[in-house]
């Protein structure tokens, strides 16, 4: 250092301050046009769908929202079946989803032994990181037969219970919404299991420490301080796994029966939004083909309104907690 | 210096690769034209397996996208294959505004299948109203009157039908709703006939394994598949009650009997589904599908090769077609179609 002539430093501090400036502003506009490419890239699936499925969307308007027939022959179009299929088996899914993975990431967190928790984290990674094509096929080969011969016995069951009986009354052919609503279960359980078992962890231990030590059961300890310190998060975790199961296509198709129905039975094979496009787009010409692409604009609008139900719930549990 | 010198051989090598390969490029296309096709995939297996034997014999390459009817006639139309192939024939006055013509390529058979326990395959009968009904929903049980009426003889249980259709788009759908269009008025007015119809009753199985699938777990079940897939994932079929009264079962003879006494002869442009066949041996759910061309060749020398591959495979193909369980098309049509080229299309 001390050979260099003491003249030329301040020089070198400017243009390297210049070079920096130059370098940090290019690096900005890098990370502006990244995020842009995103926004833009969303913009334009939205609005590509819009325009393919202009003609039914705007050409039959309300009665393409509110009409539960779908016929080719006739090019009479109604997206109500699809959106009744993907929301009701999106439901079943979270409400057999939801509860399980808040088991198994409490039971890792909390309860099992240090030895256990590696490998069974593992697994449920594993499980997520299988393509759903093999889902579709063990519910096609393996779950439908098991539910075919138990279905009889839910009908005979819960079938008999007055008002939700209704549910659980159908043919006992395996295939149809319950059926599907439980494959996607089985799917999006990783997803939303590992975002609760890490954001469980952040807990500070002195916390659940504190409220062992003025006696709390575990149960309390979960439900009064592990819950609440990560609510944000685990609704975040959730919605995730519920946006996984709104565009599910393979798996679902394969066991959801294609039916174009609406019905009071979950044992009734019904259809979803992906899976009509799946099955349909191949061969569909003219407004059939439109129809579909508009069917792929609503599964954009039902999963942009199903996030935005979850910002909204987040926003109140914060104002709620007055933060 | 030193640098331009290390750097020279190299140069030298990338130069001669260059040339190799733009001389394997031009060797290659100099005595081989690869064409293209799209569509139907209900023919891609025979396409494929005619184009590996075609490219053998002449070195030239036909290369068949399966993207579905559809799309293969949108390719065809917006001239970015040598040929399209449909499932569907193309009315005349497409035909007639794009310039293009259309001819059959191959034959198929539908045939209704089923699982009921101690039915074997082939034993049961059916005719195409009792089917129409079935679809409709008018026949719910498998020991209905209609259904015994048919089969005296055979113990039908008292359970309920599982009516599986396709769910996708689909020629078989198409074939077998035009076939229930032309045997019931009520299927007529109320479902009528498409690539996708508006099911009354059932569920829907993607693609034939779908379909086979369905068939396969779901006890009392009935479906309809193509031939082929009914053989291979040993599927009980059912024999049919054709056109002029007499039971037939689904084979080689049946469906080209159908072939040959459908009425080509009166059907412009080969546009006639071979449903309901008139012929006394006739399988009444034979289909074929079309391959459609321009008349006025877009590319002189790919054309050429197409109709050329054509040529082979009514000639040549005929055991390969019949290895997958296809029925290659009777001499009669094809002496037709050879007949149709020459009038028809500018070579």
């Amino acid at each position: 250092m001390s050979s260099i002539p003491a003249t030329t430093e301040p020089v070198d501090v400017d243009r390297r301050s210049r070079t920096d400036a130059r370098h940090d502003a290019l690096f900005r506009l890098l990370l502006k046009a990244c995020a842009l490419l995103v926004l833009a890239a969303l913009l334009g699936a939205a609005l590509s769908t819009l325009w393919g499925g202009r003609e039914v969307l705007f050409g039959h308007g309300l009665h393409f929202l509110a009409s539960d027939a779908w016929n080719p022959v006739t090019d009479d179009y109604g997206a109500l079946a699809p959106i009744f299929g993907t929301l009701v088996t999106s439901l079943i899914a979270l409400v057999l989803a939801v509860p399980t993975s808040f088991g198994i990431a409490l039971f890792l967190t909390e309860i099992a032994p240090a030895w256990l928790r590696g490998p069974v984290a593992t697994a449920i990674e594993l499980l997520a990181s299988i393509p759903s094509i093999i889902y579709g096929m063990w519910g096609l080969f393996v779950f439908v037969p098991f539910m075919s011969r138990i279905e009889p016995a839910l009908n005979d069951t819960l079938g008999r219970i007055p008002l939700v009986g209704k549910l659980f009354q159908g043919p006992p052919i395996g295939l149809g919404l319950l059926t599907a609503g439980i494959v996607l279960a089985v799917m999006i359980l990783p997803f939303i299991c590992s975002v609760m078992r890490e954001v469980f962890r952040t807990v500070p231990t002195r916390l659940k420490e504190s409220s062992y030590a003025l006696g709390s059961t575990t149960w309390e300890v979960v439900w009064d301080i592990v819950l609440p310190y990560t609510r944000s998060a685990v609704i975040g975790g959730i919605f995730l796994g519920l946006g996984r199961a709104l565009g599910e296509t393979m798996a679902v198709t394969f066991v959801l029966g294609n039916s174009y129905n609406i019905t009071s039975s979950l044992l009734m094979p019904g259809t979803s939004i992906s899976s009509s496009i799946a099955n349909e787009f191949n061969e569909a010409v003219g407004t059939h083909r439109s129809a579909l692409i508009a069917l792929g604009f609503l599964l954009f609008v039902v999963t942009f309104v199903v996030l935005l139900i979850a910002r909204l719930m987040l926003r109140r549990l914060a104002r709620r907690e007055g933060n | 210096m030193s640098k331009s010198i290390r750097t020279a051989p190299r140069r030298g090598l990338g130069l001669s690769l260059l040339a190799a390969v733009v001389a394997l490029a031009f060797g290659s296309s100099a005595c081989a034209t690869d064409i293209t096709g799209a569509g139907s995939s209900f023919v891609y297996p025979v396409i494929s397996k005619w184009s590996a034997g075609y490219a053998e014999k002449t070195g030239n390459h036909v290369n068949y996208q399966s993207i579905g009817s559809g799309g293969g006639i949108a390719q065809i139309k917006a001239g970015t294959v040598d040929f399209g192939a449909s499932d569907m024939p193309l009315d005349e006055a497409t035909l007639a505004k794009f310039g293009l013509g259309q001819f059959p390529d191959v034959i198929g058979g539908i045939v209704p299948a089923f699982n009921v326990q101690g039915v074997a395959p082939g034993k049961l009968v059916l005719d195409g109203a009792t089917l129409a009904d079935i679809y409709l929903g008018k026949i719910v049980h498998w020991n209905d009157p209609a259904i015994a009426r048919l089969n005296p003889g055979l113990k039908l249980p008292d359970a309920k039908i599982t009516v599986v259709h396709r769910s996708d788009g689909s020629g078989t759908t198409f074939n077998f709703s035009d076939y229930l269009s032309k045997v019931s008025a009520e299927w007529k007015s109320k479902v009528g006939e498409g690539t996708a119809v508006n099911w009354p009753t059932g569920i829907g199985g993607k693609g034939n394994e779908g379909v086979s699938a369905y068939i396969k777990q779901i006890p009392n079940s009935l479906g309809y598949v193509e031939y082929a897939y009914a053989l291979q994932n040993h599927i009980g079929y059912a024999l049919m009650k054709n056109a002029a009264g007499k039971v037939v079962k689904p084979m080689t003879a049946s469906f080209q009997a159908a072939a040959a006494t459908a009425d080509w002869a009166h059907a412009k442009n080969f546009n006639l589904l071979m449903t309901n066949a008139p012929g006394a041996d006739a399988w009444p759910i034979t289909a074929t599908s079309w391959v459609i061309m321009y008349k006025q060749p877009k590319n002189e020398a790919n054309t050429k090769v197409a109709f050329d591959f054509f040529k082979w495979a009514y000639e040549h193909g005929q055991e390969q077609a019949r290895s997958l369980d296809y029925v290659p098309l009777p001499d009669s049509l094809v002496q037709q179609i050879e007949n149709y080229w020459k009038t028809e299309y500018k070579q």
